[in-house]
Formats: structure tokens, sequence, C-alpha cells
């Protein structure tokens, strides 16, 4: 057993409650001996303490001010089961290469936390401890859910499979486009664009996080028009198709009557924004599990906390809390376009939001091993920046359950909407067919969409434009384990 | 028009080389692969008749092969495609599914309207072959 120094040792009996101050240490909630049970919740933080600041003190302030204690011994404390409901902070270590930071493990008993409400999780695990004075900086990474607790919530309403199984498509990503210009487009030009990109061969059109209701296009309006694209569009394939109608709105009412007037309507699918809220997230998706509604969330202002490596909220534990509120889409990234993620980061939140089970893997910045508990799992999407030139790329590292979004490069094809969506797809099922044959994707992708091209003008025109365009820039958000890590 | 149904009804139709290439694929995946087909090719229509059962059983492409070319045989102008069957626990579900045989001459489908109040429109997809009896629609 290790020697604890005074200050990191907690204080039993009469000298824990004598009136005063403690260091957290002291008042128990860093405890290097405790073996988190199967039944805890367990979080890692990333700690930057203050100059001066134990990293365990750091620690313990973080397991008290996110679970039971305040900054004061108080002796009402002794009126509960204290010792159980103190967060333990039970394991900390420097983070590899970055010097002043520390992962910090910390285990909730699950009392803690409301069943089936990421607004109670939340509010402990990031309510107050995120301005806390004694830390420069803070960041949770990731989280472990015990089976007990994941069974509180009925996750996604559709999930990736029975998704497929209405859609009546499988063994392929889906595709998509978001309608652009976002803004400023009438019901009826945006109705043009939803019907050239459905019918060129896209399974899904999107509306844009922040195409609401605004003068240029009531949301009424917007609904009508593409609800008469989708129809058409499916009379000229023989496909099911859909667009992700936003009902984000500045009350729950409106958000209700919105949802219900796109089933009216015959959408299969409707659609929200992060912003929107925790609650009202788990509000519409029990809307949503209701009325046999496929629910897009678009990630809206998740770059304000889950960019920067050091502050914040890593976006695997917002991938977490969605699939567990609920939602069956939520864009996760694209390794490859204009917006941040790293390969390996990215792969991680696909794990998370896919896999019936995840393992321990550092690389992929997962620290705990995770078991879904039989959840649904969440279909990303992949949309920002990426184009038909890249499609060996998207599969290599995306894989099948996954809706790849070309906006710009659907919309923006030289020969027109329904040209670019058609090159899109004609890329996509070349590569799928290529990879069945066994080929090698990742060296001969190019290859392989050039030999496409000859049976297809329009890919050939994609190719031609866009085959070159990359967004190589350094990722902020990445790993901090490097392949072959010394596991601790 | 053409039905953009399955997974690869963008490319040119697949020469059985091609289809036999997918099915070893699908094959060394541990799925099951079976054959369907339908005159109605609505595309709501979530059951395609079955050409037999899921071959669970068959562990090389060219056994179904043969029951595919029996299938064309059969149904020499119907829509026919092969499925793969995952039944591992959390897919049960098909992992690829397509197009493998459609009738020379596809006539779509025309889209019904149906004007309601508030300028909302209920709408009808009718395929056009299906206004014909089963059997003698291509």
């Amino acid at each position: 057993m290790r020697v604890l120094d005074e200050t990191k040792r907690a204080k039993s009996g009469a000298a824990r409650y004598r009136p005063g101050v403690l260091k957290y240490a002291q008042m128990g909630y860093w405890n290097p001996e405790y073996s988190p049970a199967a039944t805890d919740v367990l979080a890692l933080f990333r700690i930057t303490p203050q100059e001066g600041v134990e990293p365990e003190e750091a620690a313990a302030a973080v397991a008290g001010e996110s679970s039971t204690a305040t900054w004061t011994v108080v002796w009402t404390d002794r009126l509960t089961a204290c010792d159980r409901y103190r967060a333990k902070a039970y394991r900390v270590e420097p983070v590899p290469g970055s010097p002043g930071q520390y992962f910090a493990y910390i285990a909730y008993d699950l009392d803690l936390f409301e069943p089936g409400s990421i607004a109670n999780l939340s509010a402990s695990v990031i309510g107050n401890v995120f301005g806390f004075k004694p830390l420069k900086a803070l960041r949770l990474e990731d989280m472990r859910f015990p089976a007990a607790y994941v069974k509180t919530f009925a996750g996604p309403p559709t999930g990736i499979v029975v998704e497929r199984e209405r859609l009546d498509k499988f063994g392929r990503p889906l595709l998509g486009a978001t309608v652009k210009p976002k803004l400023g487009l009438s019901g009826k030009n945006y109705g043009r664009v939803v019907y050239e990109a459905l019918k060129g061969g896209l399974d899904f059109t999107k509306d844009d996080e922040n195409i609401n209701s605004q003068p240029f296009m009531h949301w009424r309006d917007r609904f009508l028009y593409c609800m008469e694209a989708v129809n058409r569009a499916q009379a000229a394939t023989g496909e099911i198709k859909g667009t992700y109608l936003n009902v984000t709105a500045g009350t729950m009412e409106d958000m209700y009557e919105r949802a219900e007037f796109a089933k009216e309507l015959g959408s299969v699918i409707v659609m929200i924004d992060l912003v929107i809220g925790y609650t009202a997230i788990q509000s519409m998706s029990r809307w949503a599990r209701r009325n046999d509604m496929i629910l897009h969330l678009h990630r809206a202002g998740h770059s304000t906390y889950t960019r920067q490596k050091t502050h914040g909220v890593s976006f695997r534990v917002i991938s977490k809390w969605m699939r567990l509120a609920g939602v069956d889409h939520i864009h996760a990234g694209t390794v490859v376009g204009k917006l941040e993620g790293d390969p390996n980061s990215v792969q991680g939140f696909y794990n998370v939001l896919r896999e019936g089970r995840n393992p321990q893997d550092l690389q992929r910045g997962i620290f705990f091993e995770q078991d879904w508990a039989g959840l649904n799992g969440v279909m990303p999407v992949a949309s920002g920046g990426i184009h038909a030139g890249q499609m060996h790329q998207l599969l290599h590292y995306l894989g099948e359950d996954v809706v790849l979004q070309f906006g710009g490069g659907t919309i923006g094809h030289p020969m027109g909407i329904a040209a670019g969506a058609i090159a899109n797809r004609v890329a996509l099922e070349a590569m799928v067919l290529a990879r069945n044959e066994g080929r090698d994707i990742w060296n001969e992708g190019p290859q392989i969409l050039a030999a496409a091209a000859k049976d297809c003008a329009p890919l050939k025109a994609a190719l031609d434009v866009w085959g070159e365009v990359t967004f190589n820039y350094t990722s902020t958000d990445t790993p901090d384990f490097v392949p072959t890590p010394a596991v601790a | 028009m053409r039905i953009t149904q399955g997974t690869f009804s963008f490319l040119p139709d697949l020469t059985d080389e091609q289809i036999a290439s997918q099915i070893e694929y699908c094959l060394g995946k541990g799925w099951a692969v079976s054959i369907e087909y339908t005159d109605d090719p609505h595309p709501r229509n979530a059951y395609w008749e079955m050409f037999g059962m899921p071959m669970f059983d068959i562990r090389d492409a060219a056994g179904v092969m043969t029951e595919l070319n029996a299938c064309r045989k059969t149904f020499p102008r119907h829509y026919i495609k092969v499925n793969a069957f995952d039944s591992t626990r959390g897919r049960e579900s098909l992992r690829l599914s397509f197009i493998v045989g459609r009738p020379a001459e596809e006539p779509g489908f025309g889209l019904e309207r149906q004007e309601g109040p508030g300028r909302s429109v209920r709408y009808t997809t009718r395929s056009y072959a299906t206004e014909r009896p089963q059997g003698e629609r291509y």
C-alpha cells in the first residue's frame, strides 16, 4: 500500500467534519486504493492544474465538484451515506508528451444519476466543475456506462439495421447532400435542388443546421415543396428517398408541430440540431420512436467545446451521450474533408456510435471498454468538403454504415445537380464492387474511379474538377497514444 | 426508366463473372445467399417472391449461380435479385442486395396526387406494370 502524505489522505471521524476548509483529497475524493465497481459510471478527465496544485488534489477537486462536494466542510454530509456518494478519483497519470497535463480517472456511484436523463448526467459531470479556479483547463475525454445505466435509455428510435430495412438499401454507404446555398432559396427553388439530387441518385438530401423558418422560406412551404420532390424522385427511380426536414425551432411546441406536419406529408426522416439541448433531443427521440421516424442530428455548435484538446468535452463523449439520448444519425467527421478530423479520433467516434461493444482502444482515443447492452447503433454522417474523387479513402476510413454527404460535390457539378448525384453514386458503387472483388482500393482507388468514369461522363467531369482537391491541415483533436502503446 | 434499387444498379449490368465474385465475397463472410424475384417492383414491396429458401448450406458460388440460372430460366422477364443475409447478433439482416435480372422494358411508376387542405398532397406511387395481373406484366 502506498503511503500518502497528509495532504492527500482522507481524514476520518471528527477530524474530517471539523468546520473549515480541507483539501478535496482530505475530504475523501482521492482514493488510489479504490477499485471501480462494475456498476460505477467512470469518467476520464484531462486536467491541467494551476501552478503549485498537485495533480492528485486537482483530480480530487474534479471528483468532488462533479459529485457531492462544496468548498468547505459541511456537517450535513453525515446525514447521508456520503462515503458512497462521493465520487472517487482513483488514478492519475501524466498525459504522454504533454507536460503539465494529467489523465484523472473518476468513479461515480450509479445512484448519483437519474435514470434515462442526459441532462442530469451532464449537469453532474460537466455542470460546475469546468469553471473551477484551481484548474487552468479541463477536458472530459471519455466515459464508461454500466449496462444497468445504459438500459435506462431507449436509444436510437430506428437504428442502423432497421433504417436500412425501411429504405431497402444494403451493402453500401448511403449518399446525401445538403441543399446549397444554405440560406436564401425560396421554397420552390429549394425543392428543385432536392428533386434533382434525389432523382440523380442520392438517397437523402438535407436541410442545413440553420435553415428553420426565415423570411425567404417559411418552414411549411419548404416541407411541402420538399415532399413533392421526394415523391417525384421515388417514382422516377423506384427507390425510397428521404429529405431531412429540419424541425429545429424556438420551442418544443413548434418542433412538435413541424414534426407532425412532416409525418403527415409522409417524410421518412426529420432532423434536429444539437443546440436544441439534451432534453429537447430526448423528447424528439421519444416522438420519433412513437411515429416510426428516423431522427437525424446535426452537431451544430459542438466544435466550441470538442475541438481543443486541453479544455471542453471530447466528441467521443458527445457520441456516447447521443447514442443514449437516442438519435439515428449524427455528423461525426469525414477524415478527408474540410472540417476537423484526425483519422484515428474519427474512427473512434464511429466505433462508439456503431459497434455493440467497444474494447479499450487507446490509439483511437477509447479509454474504457463499453458494452452497449443491445442499444441500437447510430449511423454516422460524413459531411463537409468531400467529393467523388475521395471515394476509396472514404470507404477505407469510414466503412459501410455511414451516410456520405456531398453538398458542394453534388450541387456544384459542372453538368448540373442530377449529374453530380450520378457521379457520386457511380463512384460509390464502383468502389464497393471493387472492394468486394478483393481489389486493394486504397492503392488502386484512382484507377477504379477512372475506369468507372469511362462509362459515366458525369463522374469523369467530377474527377476533372475536384480530383485534386484536398484539405491537408494538421488536426488539433488527436489521440495521445501512438501505435504500440504500453497500456498501463 | 431503370429501377435503381439494389447495391449496383448504377453500374452497367453485372456479368456472370462479376455476380459470382460478389457471391464469393458474401460466402466468405459467412452470409447466406438467397434469390428473389418479382413483377411488382414498387419501392415499398418488401416481399419479393423467394426462389427457394436462403442457401444457408451452399458454400461455393457455382452452386448459387446454378440456382440463379434456374430462376432466370423460369422467370425470364421478372426482376431478380441476389441477397446476402448475416445472422450475427445485432445485425440479423441483409448485408448486400443487388439486382441481377430485369425486364427489357421497364415502364416505371406514375405519381398520383390527391390534393388536400392547406396545399398538402397525399401521394401514391403506382407501378404501370401492376395494372395487369401477376405473371402478365412484362
